[in-house]
């Protein structure tokens, strides 16, 4: 019977857990990285305890650390979450040692799937379809062509010491086949010294389609159908949904009997996920399988109506399936986004800071918001940069997508970097919304996701131009602000009207525009907008996240949501990014009077504060003094690196001493 | 609260006739204004944009709040008074809300005439300076000028509402704290010096702005020492080593920010002083006021008409409807404060100018701000009026309108003739704001009536002679009388020499009042001592 439950992971996963144990009845212990010291799994959590420094390998992938606390704080069981440690056979077998339940299929069958290799071939002696092609040694052309004609065209031909494309061809026919095995091995050996050829079976569009899988103790098993997760990049995922459209009950079926085979290959127990590539001729081959809960499971519990965690906790507690096969039931459709700090633009860098606003939609029991950090937490470079996963579900794809469009546009984030617009564009794409879903989705529809410049019509610059006009007259009510004629939102001029450039940046291109303020008391927002010849006739108004525009009498309702200068518009067909163009401020050069970083007076260096060699942002701390029994720091004057410390801590300093060697970066 | 209903017949050819009369006169106004908005002209503009500044109303632009009003005054200052032309007086002056507090700002405009300082921009600048004093507002002023205009230092230097007094009036303004800030955008020469450095918070653009006392040809001239002007005042020297400036900044916009940030420290907190409700506007609309006002302006309107068109819901509280009819009062709301209106309606007897002072008392013990709509040829005169005391009832009113301590705001509607313009709060009067109407008139009596007195005078002269004086030589003789009196009591001509803080469009005036007022009640209002009201 498990009592007590200690979650081995953070943020959205940890929290929901938690919940799920709660619900149960368990209690739960969290852990904690320094970094995390309030976060909210923490918070939510009956008992946490600090199991490290921010960085991962030294908090929340030290297994010893974590089962030590588990023994000392009698846990019956730990979950690990996905990530971290919940595919690590050593940690699960520790769990096992010390009298543990490991949240997760046996140490055996996560050894079994951890090799890609290794776990193709289970699957292939186990009669699970895999991805043809010819891995042999026998290289002769004629024994190559008879492969590639044996799995049909079209095929990739790939160096087998490959990589970056070279040494690969696509071959769509037999009589291509000679010249582009030649050409193919002239690559590789010019490029890996290896001519050494493997053939796979190219499927042109793929689909990535997976199972989830359950199986108890008792050796039963069901499989929850399936999540279509094609939309992606680069391998990370970014919108999934359950069902896959378009898949008949046969194909669900031979599918999920396929997944069942896999799990029972490996005497698989617990949440498992058996991915496949599904083909357009509707064969699907074995990719891998994930021997853990995945991020996606809430479109299968949306689907089914089942808790996966407390199926989880229920097959570890050694219970047989709460379910069988013939009494799940899957009803509607779900979609799950993932809301990650990142930009897009960029290709997808990892984004920093604080979350300064962070309003997800209003949940209900058609949205649902999983996520692990709250308005004003920080999201550090130490972890996924995820900030929450968005859950819609409706009866039909249609519905759900309706729902899944209006949630974007209600999910406001400000101060960090996010890819919510990027979501946004993506499923109200109409090729998502026809559910045309291939892996290769992205690359395809590449410049209409991206807000590329150059693709703008200018009729999106009067609402952006409003919007910006509007949100600049928005003043906050201080004490200070009484109801006073000073108060009317309007740049009243005395006999004329104020004229005034207006510089905005809409999907990376820059527009220059002249606003005059045309309003009047009675009706102060009234603004004429010139961009080149036109002339725009504009007022308006907002209502919290809505910009109610009219154009020369056209109107128009619009969501949108704001960081500082920087806005997203949500229009029928995607997203605009908007951008103010505030004054430049000229750069203020106060390197120069910092630059030799001398000690301030005589003193005690008390610690340096960064490495040498390591990049610093303006205004770190690099080195900290006392005197007078004060602290003074001295700080980067610019972002650059400390190349010399000449005192460390505890050394004495002159008052004007050369304190450190400073490079800015150019 | 009582509702005044407006009975004008916006249908009427007559109303149309008056309307399209003023609406020529605000078109007019309009046009000269935009005339005097593109300062010393595109060339000088251009050269000014050449060096990197940004001009004198762009930088009054980025100083305050974004979509907040701005309350210019004396726009006409300096038209068609000197030979050059100098627009705006080579000055722009207002009340504008930076960081929610209402201040003073005063921006040099080095287009016109390197800024420098006509006898009038003088005077512009102190006014500004006495409304910041008068009804505590924050002063920030951009400089950017050459100083005193060397050729009339008769008129700018000596006396003592000259230049010197913007000093005076600094260190005075800062020992009240009514807070001095200064933004260095370009020169400030010799004793234009003292503006930076008589300012409690000063700021200089990094190699655009420069502050010394004398410049590099008077040094050269005085001890041969060659130095640049940037070597000599520039914003590394005051900011590093004199310290006559606090912050260095690294361009126009940066300096306006900073200037920004110094106002948002300043730890000012408007004082609460009148029960306030929420504003309403009028029911009649303000643009009506056109087609009211008579064309020929010896016609009459019910200046009710007008009030209907000014006040919060149109509502007006009449004070003693029934006696002294010629001069209005009552009770209203502006933008939902409580103001006691005056206003002509027709010449003072006796009876109003009793009404007047009453209701000026009751308001001046209720700290109840006063408004004066003055369209007043004078008061009565005749045998009768003189023998029951006009002169010792007009005085009363004088008494208790040059007393009364509450904010007063002026307003000229119409005519501003002889001693009404005393009694309605004229100049003279320190009213905290004064604003004409494009069809104003002021003079110490009508043109017609002027020329009237002296063709009495000279036909008695004739008449003593024995002398014909025939209708026609008398009606040339009168002729330039009526043209010097046009031309002089002309609203333009009043405004270019600082008799008021500005001609507004009779549209605004609601806004304008209300703007005016607002700044007003940055001052606590005093209590009020009236002196012998001679019985």
């Amino acid at each position: 019977m498990i009592n007590k439950l200690l979650i081995a992971n953070r943020g959205e996963i940890a929290c929901r857990v938690i919940r799920t144990a709660r619900k149960l009845g368990i209690s739960t212990v969290a852990v904690y990285s320094s970094a995390d010291a309030n976060a909210l799994h923490v918070s939510m959590a009956d008992e946490a305890v600090h199991i490290g420094p921010a960085p991962s390998k030294e908090s929340y992938l030290k297994g010893e650390v974590i089962l030590k606390h588990a023994k000392a704080l009698n846990v019956d069981a730990i979950h690990p979450g996905y990530g971290f440690l919940s595919e690590n056979a050593k940690f699960a077998r520790a769990c096992d040692e010390a009298g543990i339940i490991f949240i997760g299929p046996p140490e055996q069958a996560i050894a079994a799937m951890g090799s890609k290799s290794a776990a193709k071939n289970i699957m292939q002696d186990a009669g699970v379809p895999l991805v043809p092609g010819y891995h042999g040694d026998e290289q002769s052309s004629e024994t190559l062509k008879h492969h590639a004609n044996d799995m049909g065209y079209p095929v990739l031909l790939k160096a087998a010491a490959g990589g970056g494309g070279k040494g690969m061809r696509q071959v769509w026919s037999e009589d291509e086949f000679d010249d582009a095995l030649n050409a193919a091995k002239r690559e590789a050996m010019a490029s890996f010294s290896d001519d050494i050829m493997l053939i796979e079976k190219y499927l042109t569009q793929p689909r990535h389609v997976e199972i989830q899988v359950f199986c108890d103790t008792q050796g039963n098993g069901v499989y929850l159908f399936e999540r279509d997760c094609s939309v992606q990049r680069r391998h990370q995922k970014i919108i999934e949904e359950a069902p896959a459209p378009g898949i008949s009950d046969d194909l669900r079926q031979n599918m999920g009997e396929a997944a069942l085979k896999a799990a029972h290959a490996i005497n698989y127990v617990g949440a498992g996920t058996v991915e496949f590539l599904l083909d357009a001729d509707g064969r699907f081959y074995f990719m891998e399988m994930n021997t853990r809960l995945q991020v996606e499971h809430p479109v299968t519990e949306k689907i089914t109506g089942e808790d996966l965690v407390e199926w989880q906790i229920t097959v570890a507690d050694g219970q047989p399936l709460p379910k069988g096969q013939a009494d799940l039931k899957l009803t509607g459709h779900a979609f799950e986004a993932r809301l990650y700090a990142e930009d897009p633009q960029h290709d997808f860098l990892p984004a920093t800071g604080n979350l300064k606003l962070l309003r997800p939609p209003a949940e209900s029991e058609h949205i649902r918001v999983d996520t692990g950090v709250v308005q004003g937490d920080e999201v550090s470079v130490y972890y996924d940069p995820m900030i929450a996963k968005l859950i819609v579900w409706d009866t039909n794809r249609e519905k759900a997508l309706q729902r899944l469009l209006s949630a974007l546009r209600d999910y406001h984030v400000a101060g960090v970097t996010t890819n919510l617009s990027f979501l946004y564009n993506v499923a109200s794409h109409p090729a998502f919304r026809k559910a045309e879903l291939v892996t290769t989705f992205i690359e395809t529809h590449h410049d209409s996701l991206f807000n590329q410049p150059g693709q703008n019509d200018d009729s999106l610059v009067p609402a952006a131009a409003l919007l910006i006009l509007l949100t600049q007259e928005k003043r906050d009510p201080s004490e200070n602000i009484r109801s006073t004629p000073w108060d009317i939102p309007l740049a009243w001029r005395a006999n004329h009207q104020l004229r005034q450039k207006l510089e905005l940046v809409i999907n990376q291109q820059t527009y220059e525009l002249t606003v005059t303020h045309t309003g009047s008391t009675e009706k102060p927002n009234q603004w004429q907008v010139e961009h080149q010849d036109k002339v725009y006739n504009l007022t308006g108004h907002l209502e919290a996240h809505t910009l109610h525009a009219h154009v020369d009498g056209y109107q128009q309702r619009i969501g949108f949501s704001q960081d500082a200068a920087h806005y997203t518009l949500f229009s029928a067909d995607g997203t605009i990014d908007v951008h103010y163009v505030a004054p430049d401020l000229g750069e203020t050069d106060d390197a120069g009077a910092h630059s030799d970083f001398a000690a301030p007076m005589n003193g005690t260096v008390v610690d340096t504060m960064v490495s040498t060699g390591e990049k610093v942002k303006k205004g770190t701390t690099l080195i900290v003094m006392e005197a007078m029994k004060m602290e003074h720091a001295i700080k980067a004057p610019a972002d650059g690196v400390v190349t010399e410390f000449f005192f460390a801590g505890g050394d004495l300093v002159d008052g004007g001493a050369q304190l450190l060697e400073f490079k800015i970066d150019e | 609260m009582p509702v005044l209903t407006s009975t004008v017949n916006v249908k009427s050819e007559e109303f149309k006739e008056n309307q399209a009369h003023m609406q020529a006169q605000v078109d007019d106004l309009n046009e000269k204004v935009t005339q005097i908005m593109q300062g010393g002209g595109q060339q000088s503009a251009e050269r000014h944009i050449s060096r990197g500044k940004l001009l004198p109303r762009e930088r009054i632009e980025a100083l305050l709040d974004p979509c907040t009003p701005f309350l210019e005054i004396s726009q006409l200052a300096a038209w068609e008074v000197y030979d050059d032309y100098v627009p705006g007086a080579g000055v722009i002056a207002g009340i504008g809300r930076v960081e929610g507090v209402e201040c003073m700002v005063v921006a040099n405009d080095a287009t016109v005439k390197g800024g420098t300082y006509y006898p009038l921009t003088v005077k512009k600048h102190l006014r500004a300076q006495a409304i910041a004093e008068e009804n505590n507002l924050p002063c920030i002023y951009l400089v950017d000028s050459g100083g005193a205009n060397l050729p009339r230092q008769d008129e700018v230097f000596p006396d003592k509402d000259h230049f010197g007094r913007i000093f005076f009036n600094q260190a005075n303004m800062s020992a009240k704290n009514i807070p001095q800030i200064a933004v260095v955008m370009g020169s400030c020469t010799a004793g234009g010096a003292y503006v930076p450095a008589m300012a409690d918070v000063s700021i200089i653009v990094k190699e655009q702005g420069t502050i010394f006392l004398g410049g590099p040809p008077l040094v050269k001239a005085a001890t041969g020492e060659v130095v640049s002007a940037e070597e000599l005042g520039g914003g590394d020297v005051h900011t590093r080593t004199s310290g006559v400036a606090d912050q260095l900044a690294n361009n126009d916009h940066h300096a306006l920010t900073l200037a920004r940030d110094a106002v948002a420290r300043l730890n000012r907190v408007k004082p609460k002083q009148l029960d306030t409700k929420p504003a309403q506007e009028p029911l009649y609309g303000a643009s009506e006021i056109y087609g009211i006002i008579p064309k020929d302006t010896r016609k009459t309107f019910d200046v009710r008409d007008v009030i209907a068109r000014i006040t919060d819901g149109s509502e007006f509280d009449e004070f003693k409807p029934l006696y002294g009819t010629t001069l209005i009062c009552g009770f209203a709301r502006l933008y939902g404060m409580p103001v006691g209106i005056v206003a002509n309606n027709g010449i003072l007897f006796g009876e109003s100018a009793l009404k007047g002072a009453h209701f000026i008392e009751l308001c001046a013990t209720r700290n109840i701000p006063l408004i004066f709509l003055q369209n007043i040829t004078g008061f009565m005169v005749g045998k009768q009026y003189e023998a029951g005391g006009i002169a010792k009832h007009g005085a009363k009113m004088v008494t208790a309108v040059a007393c009364a301590n509450v904010p007063k705001l002026t307003v000229l509607i119409g005519g501003s003739f002889g001693a009404g313009n005393y009694g309605m709060c004229g100049r003279a009067y320190d009213p905290r704001f004064l604003f004409m109407w494009p069809n104003a008139r002021i003079s110490v009596m009508g043109g017609e009536q002027a020329a009237g007195v002296l063709a009495q005078v000279k036909r008695d002269q004739k008449a003593r002679k024995g002398e014909d004086w025939s209708a026609e030589e008398e009606a040339s003789f009168k002729q330039p009388v009526i043209d010097t009196y046009e031309h002089q009591g002309h609203p333009y001509f009043a405004s270019a020499r600082l008799w008021d803080d500005g001609v507004i469009d009779p549209a605004d005036t609601r806004l304008v009042l209300g703007l005016s007022l607002s700044a007003a009640l940055n001052k606590p209002i005093e209590p009020t001592k009236f002196g012998i009201f001679r019985m």
